[in-house]
């Protein structure tokens, strides 16, 4: 692996007796997309919040190493306006201007970094094109959708053309379309060489955008992988779903011997196998029972590493 | 939970600790007046309605009972004495309204703060932004209601023109202040106590009604203190064409509650701002 971008080592934060973040250690390599998924209350906003020096760890480090590994880092919380220069940032909640057009949004946020207005002003054109808002430059923030918000979210976040993007949730609440686009926008900046750090609850955008994802449960680090290598390593290639009249009782039945693992959630079972022909073939003798057969999926690592259970503190 | 005692000492030796100013407070404060340039003409009308409407109303409605004021000797008309006090307490106003509901807006409910400092921006930087935004919105005030009192004819003292960086200071100390209690609001409605049980009888202990030496011993007492005391004290003789009496005491009071307040109002804010 090349050497990375970004590193975060041992990172605890507690509040109180509750620890939120549990010796986390994770890192970006130029150009790399990471995923960080978890349930609600898992210490992924935590995490971000850390990165971006606005909450300060009970333990552990956050370097940045803008030259390569051989220049010194800048460590957060020490060296935060130093790494905020190389960062761009979409946190999980709008915080556009609502008084300013587009591309006063953009200008406004520019001068927090000391930039030229004449600079911003020429990287202006190429933002809002960017995010597919040019016929909305000067439209106020009341007449954007819920899409144009998150990726005028984006664009404000590249006006300072940074290394690292840190994204949390970006398309939490927009429609599939909204999401296509944002999703093809980040997959842009990938290629061109930004590294981006992502959390998200989608599984299908995890498994899409990311080369890498860490799965994060009560503040710890479940596993960390490639998203078809997690798979593979993790769950067996095959999935049935059973539901219906009498799915219950197939726990009970020599069916059940069949799969190599079972689960129960609600009045569906789910056999996991790597051979689905026999099963299949054993199903069909119950005709009144609906089956749905389908590969394993990020979504059943997930619960499998999690857990079914809503989470009441969410 | 358990905090123990030299652990809370030592977290608010931290909050306290020594402002960290730069330059990037300018974009900030640049922000805010894009903003009010939009929306400056209604909001002009509403900082200078309110206060002309009080001196028209109560100078000339309640001048014609009153007739003169006794002040250190001289008779002074009611118009005088009533517009060189309340031009401190519409600076007042200004500043605290500025300080507190808009700079709530941004700071709560808009995520405006939130923003900026996803930016290399500090929280102290954007703190004095606010307070200096609040100060010069209200300096704004200030200057148009001075004009409108020049255009009146209330006073023609050349020493007008100091009145105008003593009113900017008084913008700066109400900021200072209001910040204090922005920093503390949970909701806008916790500004409605901070009007009625400090600013409210702040006008009418300073003297901008009628003069302090009718206020009773203990109320004096603490009148003498109170920054808005201190600022009519200040600006009432520069509209009668006199120097104030006691000006370097007067001025230390200001610019005392000015660095507390400040400093006040940024630990409470990077406590806000902590977790």
């Amino acid at each position: 692996m090349s050497p990375p971008l970004f590193e975060v080592s041992n990172l605890s934060k507690r509040y109180g007796s509750n620890t939120v973040v549990n010796q986390l250690s994770f890192s970006i390599a130029p150009g790399e997309c990471l995923g960080v998924i978890g349930p609600n209350g898992a210490g992924k906003t935590t995490t971000i919040r850390m990165c971006l020096g606005l909450t300060r760890p009970d333990a552990g480090q956050i370097s940045y190493f803008p030259h390569g590994a051989a220049a010194p880092a800048l460590q957060m919380p020490q060296d935060a306006l130093a790494i905020k220069e190389k960062l761009g940032i979409v946190s999980q909640f709008d915080s556009l201007d609502p008084d300013f057009s587009c591309a006063e949004n953009l200008l406004v946020f520019g001068r927090y970094f000391g930039m030229k207005d004449a600079v911003i002003k020429a990287r202006i054109p190429q933002l809002l094109e960017f995010a597919s808002l040019t016929h909305k430059a000067n439209a106020k923030l009341s007449e954007l959708s819920g899409g144009m918000k998150r990726r005028l979210s984006l664009a404000r976040a590249l006006v300072n053309d940074p290394q690292l993007l840190l994204l949390d949730e970006p398309t939490t609440g927009l429609d599939p379309q909204a999401r296509h686009l944002m999703w093809e926008r980040l997959q842009r900046l990938v290629q061109q060489g930004k590294s981006i750090l992502l959390t998200t609850h989608f599984m299908d955008e995890a498994e899409r955008l990311c080369d890498r994802l860490l799965v994060l449960d009560h503040g710890q680090k479940m596993t960390e992988g490639a998203p078809r290598d997690l798979i593979a390593r993790n769950l067996e290639p095959d999935v049935i779903e059973v539901y219906g009249e009498g799915a219950l009782a197939l726990m009970d039945s020599p069916i059940r011997a069949l799969a190599a693992r079972t689960e129960v959630s609600g009045e569906t079972v789910f056999f996991y196998t790597h051979a689905a022909k026999p099963l299949q073939a054993a199903l069909a003798d119950h005709p009144q029972l609906r089956t749905l057969h389908r590969p394993a999926n990020l979504e059943d690592l997930f619960l499998k590493l999690t857990g079914r259970q809503i989470r009441e503190d969410a | 939970m358990s905090d123990s005692s030299p652990v809370r000492a030592a977290s608010w030796r931290e909050l306290f600790r020594a402002p960290q100013l730069s330059g990037r407070w300018l974009p900030v404060f640049r922000r805010n007046l894009l903003v009010w340039r939009k929306l400056a003409v209604p909001s002009l009308v509403g900082n200078i309605a309110e206060p002309l409407i009080t001196l028209v109303a109560f100078g000339y409605g309640l001048g014609a009972l009153v007739g003169q004021v006794q002040l250190g000797g001289n008779a002074v008309p009611y118009i005088l004495f009533l517009a060189s006090g309340s031009i401190c307490m519409s600076a007042m106003n200004a500043a605290s309204f500025e300080a507190l509901y808009s700079a709530f807006s941004r700071m709560q409910v808009q995520r405006t703060w939130d923003g900026i400092m996803n930016a290399p921006v500090r929280l102290d930087d954007v703190v004095l932004a606010e307070m200096l935004w609040a100060a010069f919105k209200s300096l704004f005030t200030s200057a148009v209601i001075l004009a409108v009192m020049l255009a009146l004819g209330i006073s023609h003292s050349p020493l007008l023109l100091l009145a105008l960086p003593l009113l900017g200071l008084v913008g700066i100390v109400f900021a200072s202040i209001a910040l204090i209690f922005n920093a503390l609001a949970k909701g806008y409605d916790f500004f409605t106590y901070y009007f009625s049980l400090f600013l409210t009888p702040t006008m009418f202990l300073s003297g901008v009604f009628f003069p302090r030496d009718q206020l009773p011993g203990v109320m004096r007492v603490v009148s003498d203190w109170l920054p808005l005391t201190a600022a009519v004290e200040l600006i009432r003789p520069l509209f009668l064409g006199q120097w104030p009496a006691q000006a370097g005491l007067h001025l230390a009071v200001l610019v005392a509650y000015a660095v507390v307040g400040f400093w006040v109002a940024l630990a409470l804010t990077r406590r806000r701002f902590r977790n």
